[in-house]
Formats: structure tokens, sequence, C-alpha cells
């Protein structure tokens, strides 16, 4: 299912992040996947996912203004298939 | 905001090797004819465990996330266990590869119960004979015996590593159906003309009409098999295949030997390719970040006498280790050049001018074998 803009998303727990001049590279260590993210506000906004309660949230906290918000959307669901960020489980 | 290429950004390195393999130790109880590191007899200057844990927590601050290990069989080091424990336990990942004859059951269950662990099992022909031409007597049975009991002890997906030959390329559907009988995942890669390999390759590498196969194969097949990137060469057969077309030697991937020496990748275990040691002041990531030679090799590459044909942004020139040890000139075509400029190049290699593989571990070959003692 597509990301949302109020998706609660955060870091899959098991994904480690290396800085590059690039961006990043996101490595999962239990399904050994390496992600590449190929852009640094895309690491700033993984980055932020969990201090936010959904995307729209941590989108506008990290300074992505709204033009550029589907593509963003679009990259977060690409890394939620790969299982770079996860949705957030519910804390009810 | 215009953002280039992401395997331009990678050919100008990064921070720290994606991929880094290390060889653990040249001993190896085979002496596969195709061997790039030319292993048999254990190097006495080789890391010692210390320094192998030290190199490890260094590779760890990197955020090396994982790393390929290898050899020689690196399943003769008695501390095998210590170092492959120690590297998961800092989140250093470890896939490593193996003639499997060291996995017995108590072994496999060891295995089984790592975490952040991946396998492969070396295998060069489906049955004894193709196999065992390559790889030694008895060394198909052994591989076979290997995988049987990381299946039986519940390992998981561990990996079958074939090297495509001449004489296993029509094979490849069958090693994709072993694969899928134990459950486990095929890798295939390119010979390479290094090591013992120097003197095999002539014989082993795939003919000009077996690179098209293997192009074809891929194409179909390519998503569900690892390749280690390492056919781009073929690309310029048409659409790309997948994986990063590029070489990657010194820039995203090296080479750990087991004396700590850093070469630009695995398939070049010679001085010229050499950057370092891991033991010098600075450590690997001096050697890695500032070394005279991989700083060169992020420097945009000359296309040499490929510039004018029209295929080299799809196959980038191949492979460099490939042209170093046939003689042919590093910014000219691959030998296995699918558009026959390698084959031209190589007809007119003056015999015994290629650079020879620098090392040798190789175990002295044994003329006689010793006959019983005659009783009286």
């Amino acid at each position: 299912m597509p990301v949302a803009l109020d998706t609660p998303l955060e870091l899959h727990p098991q994904v480690a992040l290396r800085p590059e001049p690039f961006g990043a590279l996101a490595y999962h260590y239990t399904n050994r996947r390496l992600v590449f993210l190929k852009h640094p506000d895309v690491v700033r906004v993984v980055s932020a996912l969990a201090e936010h309660p959904d995307v729209a949230t941590a989108l506008t906290a990290c300074g992505v203004t709204a033009p550029r918000w589907p593509s963003f959307l679009k990259a977060l669901t690409s890394l939620e298939h790969s299982e770079i960020v996860r949705e957030r489980p519910s804390t009810d | 905001m215009s953002v280039p290429a992401l395997t331009e950004q990678l050919k100008q390195g990064l921070d720290a090797p994606i991929c880094l393999t290390w060889e653990l130790t040249y001993a190896c109880n085979l002496q596969c004819v195709h061997c790039l590191s030319s292993s048999g007899r254990r190097d006495p200057r080789e890391l010692s465990t210390q320094e192998a844990k030290a190199l490890l927590d260094e590779l760890a601050r990197l955020q090396v996330f994982y790393i390929n290990i290898g050899g020689g069989e690196p399943m003769v080091r008695r501390d095998f266990f210590e170092i492959v424990q120690h590297s998961v336990d800092i989140g250093v990942g470890v896939k490593f590869s193996t003639n499997g004859a060291f996995i017995d059951a108590e072994a496999a269950a060891r295995l089984a119960a790592m975490d952040y662990l991946d396998i492969q099992i070396s295998l060069d022909g489906l049955d004894a004979a193709t196999n065992d031409a390559v790889r030694g007597t008895g060394s198909y049975a052994t591989a076979r015996r290997a995988m049987d009991r990381l299946a039986g002890a519940g390992f998981g997906p561990f990996k079958i590593s074939v090297v495509v030959t001449r004489h296993n390329v029509d094979q490849l559907d069958g090693f994709k159906a072993l694969a899928d009988q134990y459950g486990a995942q095929l890798r295939v890669t390119r010979l390479r003309p290094s090591g013992r390999g120097a003197d095999s390759w002539h014989e082993l590498h795939p003919t000009n009409a077996q690179q098209h196969q293997i192009y074809r194969w891929l194409l179909a097949h390519g998503d569900q098999v690892l390749t280690g990137d390492s056919f781009f060469h073929l690309n310029a057969l048409g659409e790309p295949l997948p994986g990063l077309n590029m070489c990657g030697a010194g820039r995203v991937v090296c080479l750990i030997d087991p004396i700590g020496d850093v070469y630009a990748c695995p398939f070049v275990i010679h001085e010229q390719f050499k950057a370092g040691s891991v033991r010098d002041e600075g450590g690997f990531a001096q050697v890695w970040r500032h070394s005279d030679l991989f700083r060169s090799l992020r420097e945009p590459q000359s296309a040499g006498a490929c510039a004018s044909c029209g295929s080299y942004d799809a196959c980038q020139g191949g492979c460099m280790a490939a042209k170093f040890f046939t003689g042919l000139p590093l910014d000219g075509p691959d030998p296995e050049c699918v558009g026959g400029d390698g084959e031209r190049s190589l007809a007119v290699v003056v015999p015994g001018t290629a650079p020879r593989p620098d090392q040798d571990h190789s175990r002295p070959v044994t003329l006689l074998r010793r006959r019983p003692a005659a009783v009286s």
C-alpha cells in the first residue's frame, strides 16, 4: 500500500544508515538488503520519521516544501517495500 | 538542484567500501586451477587473531555493513569461528566462501545458530567430472555433502557459487534447479585470469558465442541470481543486466589479503594494484581514503582505444583485472569484449609478456608418490 501523508513511519530497527556524499547507504541486517538513499533530504526525512506523528509533519519539519511531497511519498513507499522504513507499531 | 547519477558518484569513491573481501588465509585443502589467490600454503605472516579482531573493530567503526570472507579455505583457520563470531557481534555481517570440506554436522549446526551469516559453497560443475576437473578429485562430493549438512541443520538459504567456464555454461539451468532444490540461492560469477587462473583462463574462459549465451541467460534469470555485478562487460549486447554497471575496484570494493595487504579488488593480487597494508600507520581507513592508487582509480578513467566504440557507455571497457593479466592495455577492450575487439587484441599480445601474478602459494607438486617400504 502506498505511504500516505498521515502514515506514522519509522526507520526499521534492523536498518543502519551510513552517510555518504550522495545521501546514505541503508543496510537491513535481517534481509541483507543494501539500498541507496540518493538525496541528502531523503536521509534527513527518513532519520526524522520516528520523531513525528506522521509523514506530513516530518516533511514539514525537514523543510521539504509541498510541491516535492509526491516524490517523497513515492520514495518512502519504495523504502517501505524494501523494509528500510516501516509503519510504526500502534502504542495503544 | 541537479544530482549526478549514482554510478558517477560511486566512481569517485566512498568514505568506506560497500563490499570488502577479506581472504583470511592462503592455506587451502584444494588447489583449484583457477584460484584467484593461488592458494595452497599458509603465509606465516598471516594476521593474528588479535589483529583480525582489531581490523573488524575498525571496519565496524567505518560502518562496513558486511564483509566477504574467503581464502584459501577460511575454515582452515583454527580461530575461524572466533573471528566470525566477533564480526557478527559488532554488527559486521559475514558472507564466507568455502569448499565445504570442514562443514561436518557439528560445524553445520554451529553455523545455523549464528545471525548475520551467509555461506557460499563453491561448485563449478553440475557433475563430478565437470567440477573436479577444475576443483580437484572428490571436491564435488565434498561440496554436495556440505550442502546436505547445511540443509539438514536448517541453515536456511545458503548460496551456491559458480564460476562460469567454457565447460559449465550449458549447466546454468541445472545449477538453478539444484539451488531451488536446496532452497538455496544461486550465484554465478565471471572467470578471471587471476592467480592460477592466469594459466588456465585461456582454456577455460567462455567462447564469444558462449558470452552471448550467458547474457541471454542472465537477462532471463538475472533477478533471481546473484552475480556480484561481474558480467557488466556483456552490457554491450543491449539491455543492461541488473546491477551497478561499473568497475568497483578501489571505489566501492577492495581486497584485504591474509597478511593485511590491501588491493584494489579480489582479482588483482599484484604489486601494481597494492594500495598499502592494514598494518601501516593509520590502518585500513588511511589506505582506503588516502592511498595514491585508490585516489587515482577514483579519477575519471580514459576510454582509450574504446572511445570510438558506441558500446563504451554500456560496457565501460570491461574488467581491469581481465585486461591486466592477459597483457592487454587497461584503457582498451576487455579480452572477452563481445564486439570481438578483445580477441583481436589478444591475438597480437606477444606470448610471455602478460604480467604474471606475483605471488604463488601453491603447494609443491608431488612428482613421485612414496612407495611403501618393502617388507623384508
